[in-house]
C-alpha cells in the first residue's frame, strides 16, 4: 500500500478554490517533487497533507502505519524565528517533541538522536550556539535536523532553498538526496525545475493547462 | 537609609510589598519571554486595560467582588488575542491596541457617569499606576498570590519543552502532533490570571512593563531559550527588589520606580550586549 494517497483533492480558503481535482501517491522512498506557480497552491497542499488545514474536497489517505505525528516538515523561516533566542540543540530537540505526549521533559534516548541528527546533518559543532547568528545553509540544516528528529519515514519541505546561494544550495540538495538514499520519502515543494528534473524520481505540476 | 530600611521591615505591609512584588515579578517574567517572542509585547497593556473596563462595570454594577466579572472577561480576551495569530483579519498588534485603548476608554467613561466616589481621578489613577496598592495588601491576598505564584511556576517548569516548541515554530508543532492550539490557550489563560492578579496589586502601568522589560533586557545577553528564561527572571526579581526597596527609602511611588529599574537595566543589558557582540568573533 501507498505510504500517502490522495485522491481528488480541493484546495482552497472559504469559499474560493485555488486547486481541484488534485490526485496522486506517494510510496515509501519516492522523491517527489511538486512544481507550480507562485498562489497555485503549492503551500496550500502541503499544509493540508500535514493537517493544518482542512481540504475542500476529497481525501488524504496514509498507509503502510503512517501516524500523523511521523511526518517531518522543513517549513519556510518565519519572522518569529529571526531573531529568535535558541540554541541549534534546542531547536533540533523540540523536533522529538511530537513523541512526547503529555510528558514534560525529554528522555536520554530523544537527547540521543537530537545529537545523532546534528551529526547527520553536519552541525554538531555549532550545537551551543544561538540559531539567529548561523548562515541561512546552516539553519536550514538545523531545521533539517529538527524535522529528522520528529520522523523516520516521511520529509515535507517547502521550497528549502530559498534565499541560499547556488554553493549551499546544492550541498542542500546533496543532503536531501543522500536522506533520499537513506529510505527517506521526501516531497519538496520548489521553484527550481532544473532541480526537481535532476534529482527527484516524480514531479507533480500544480496550476496552469501545460500539465 | 540602611536604617531606615530596617526599620520599614518591621511593617508587615511592607514585607507584603516585597513578597508580593518578587513573585509577581518572577511570574509575569516567565511568560513574558514568551510573549515578547511571539510578538505580543503590548499583551500586558492590553488585558491589564481590559481588566480596568471590567472592574468598571463591577463597580456600576455594585458586585462586592469584582473577580467574578474582572477574570473571566481578561481570560476571555487573552484566549481571543493569543488565538487569532496569524490568520486573523485584524491583526495581532491592532487587535490589542484596539482592545486595550477601547476598554480603558469604556471603562473611564462608565466610571465618570455612574460613579459614586467622590475622589474619581484618583481610583482611576491608582488602578492604572498602583499608586500605592501594593502597600495595602492584606494577608490574605498576599496567599493567594503565593498560592497562584507557585502553580503558574509549575506549569511553566512542566510545560517548558512544549511552550518552547509552540513559541518556536507553531505549524511545524502542529504539523508534528503537537496540541499547538491547547498550550497556546494555557498560555493564554494563564497570562490573563497573572495580569489580573498583579492589576489589583501593582497596577497596570508596572505589569506591562514586568511582562516585556527582562525579556528584552536578557534577549540582548544570552543566545539560548534556557538562559533567556532564567536570566529573565531572575533580573526581574533583582529589578522588582531593588525598586522596591529605593522608593521605599526615597518615597517614590513603587511601580514607576520597578519600571525606571527595569529601564534602566535594559539600557545595562543593551550596552554589554553591543560590547560581547563586539567582540565575539
Amino acid at each position: 500500500m501507498a505510504l500517502i494517497t490522495v485522491k481528488d483533492l480541493s484546495l482552497g480558503y472559504e469559499h474560493r478554490t485555488i486547486a481541484e481535482g488534485i490526485s496522486f501517491t506517494v510510496n515509501a522512498g519516492d522523491y517527489l517533487c511538486i512544481v507550480g506557480e507562485n498562489g497555485s497552491g503549492k503551500t496550500t497542499l502541503m499544509n493540508t497533507l500535514l493537517g493544518l488545514r482542512a481540504p475542500i474536497a476529497g481525501q488524504i489517505i496514509t498507509g503502510d502505519g503512517l501516524k500523523r505525528n511521523e511526518i517531518g516538515y522543513l517549513p519556510q523561516q518565519t519572522v518569529v524565528q529571526k531573531d529568535f533566542p535558541a540554541s541549534v540543540y534546542e531547536i533540533v530537540l523540540s523536533g522529538c517533541q511530537g513523541r512526547c505526549g503529555f510528558r514534560p521533559f525529554y528522555t536520554k534516548s530523544e537527547k540521543l538522536l537530537a545529537h545523532q541528527n546534528m551529526e547527520r546533518m553536519g552541525i554538531e559543532d555549532l550545537a551551543h550556539r544561538c540559531y539567529r547568528e548561523l548562515s541561512g545553509g546552516q539553519q536550514q540544516r538545523v531545521l533539517l535536523a529538527r524535522a529528522l528528529c520528529a520522523t523516520r519515514k516521511v520529509l515535507l519541505l517547502d521550497e528549502p532553498v530559498s534565499g541560499l546561494d547556488p554553493v549551499v544550495t546544492e550541498q542542500l540538495y546533496k543532503l536531501i538526496k543522500e536522506l533520499n538514499e537513506e529510505g527517506i520519502t521526501i516531497i519538496m515543494i520548489t521553484h527550481d525545475i532544473n532541480a526537481a528534473l535532476r534529482y527527484s524520481s516524480q514531479i507533480l505540476r500544480i496550476g496552469g493547462d501545460a500539465a | 537609609m540602611i536604617d531606615k530600611l530596617m526599620m520599614s521591615l518591621q511593617f508587615p505591609f511592607v514585607r507584603y510589598a516585597l513578597i508580593v512584588g518578587v513573585l509577581i515579578a518572577l511570574c509575569s517574567s516567565l511568560l513574558g519571554v514568551t510573549l515578547v517572542l511571539k510578538r505580543f509585547s503590548f499583551i500586558g497593556d492590553g488585558l491589564s486595560h481590559v481588566a480596568f473596563g471590567a472592574m468598571s462595570i463591577a463597580e456600576v454594577l455594585e458586585l462586592t467582588n469584582n473577580m467574578l466579572i474582572v477574570l473571566p472577561t481578561t481570560i476571555l480576551c487573552a484566549i481571543l488575542l493569543l488565538r487569532s495569530g496569524k490568520n486573523a483579519k485584524i491583526k495581532g498588534d491592532a487587535a490589542v491596541a484596539m482592545i486595550s485603548v477601547g476598554a480603558l476608554a469604556f471603562g473611564y467613561l462608565l466610571m465618570n457617569i455612574f460613579s459614586t466616589s467622590s475622589n474619581l481621578t484618583g481610583d482611576v489613577c491608582s488602578t492604572l499606576f498602583g499608586s500605592t496598592s501594593i502597600l495595602t495588601l492584606t494577608q490574605a491576598e498576599v496567599w493567594i498570590c503565593a498560592i497562584l505564584s507557585v502553580v503558574v511556576v509549575v506549569i511553566y517548569i512542566l510545560f517548558y519543552n512544549k511552550i518552547f516548541a509552540v513559541t518556536f515554530d507553531e505549524d511545524f508543532a502542529k504539523a508534528t502532533g503537537i496540541q499547538a492550539d491547547l498550550y497556546n490557550l494555557m498560555i493564554a489563560v494563564v497570562i490573563a490570571v497573572i495580569i489580573v492578579l498583579a492589576m489589583n496589586l501593582v497596577g497596570s502601568l508596572l505589569i506591562s512593563a514586568l511582562v516585556i522589560f527582562p525579556a528584552l533586557s536578557t534577549m540582548r545577553i544570552f543566545r539560548s531559550f534556557r538562559s533567556v528564561t532564567i536570566c529573565s527572571a531572575i533580573l526581574s526579581v533583582f529589578c522588582a527588589l531593588s525598586g522596591l526597596v529605593v522608593s521605599i527609602a526615597a518615597g517614590t511611588p513603587v511601580g514607576s520606580t520597578i519600571v525606571a529599574a527595569d529601564v534602566l537595566m535594559f539600557f545595562i543589558c543593551q550596552i554589554i550586549g553591543a560590547v560581547k557582540g563586539g567582540i565575539r568573533v
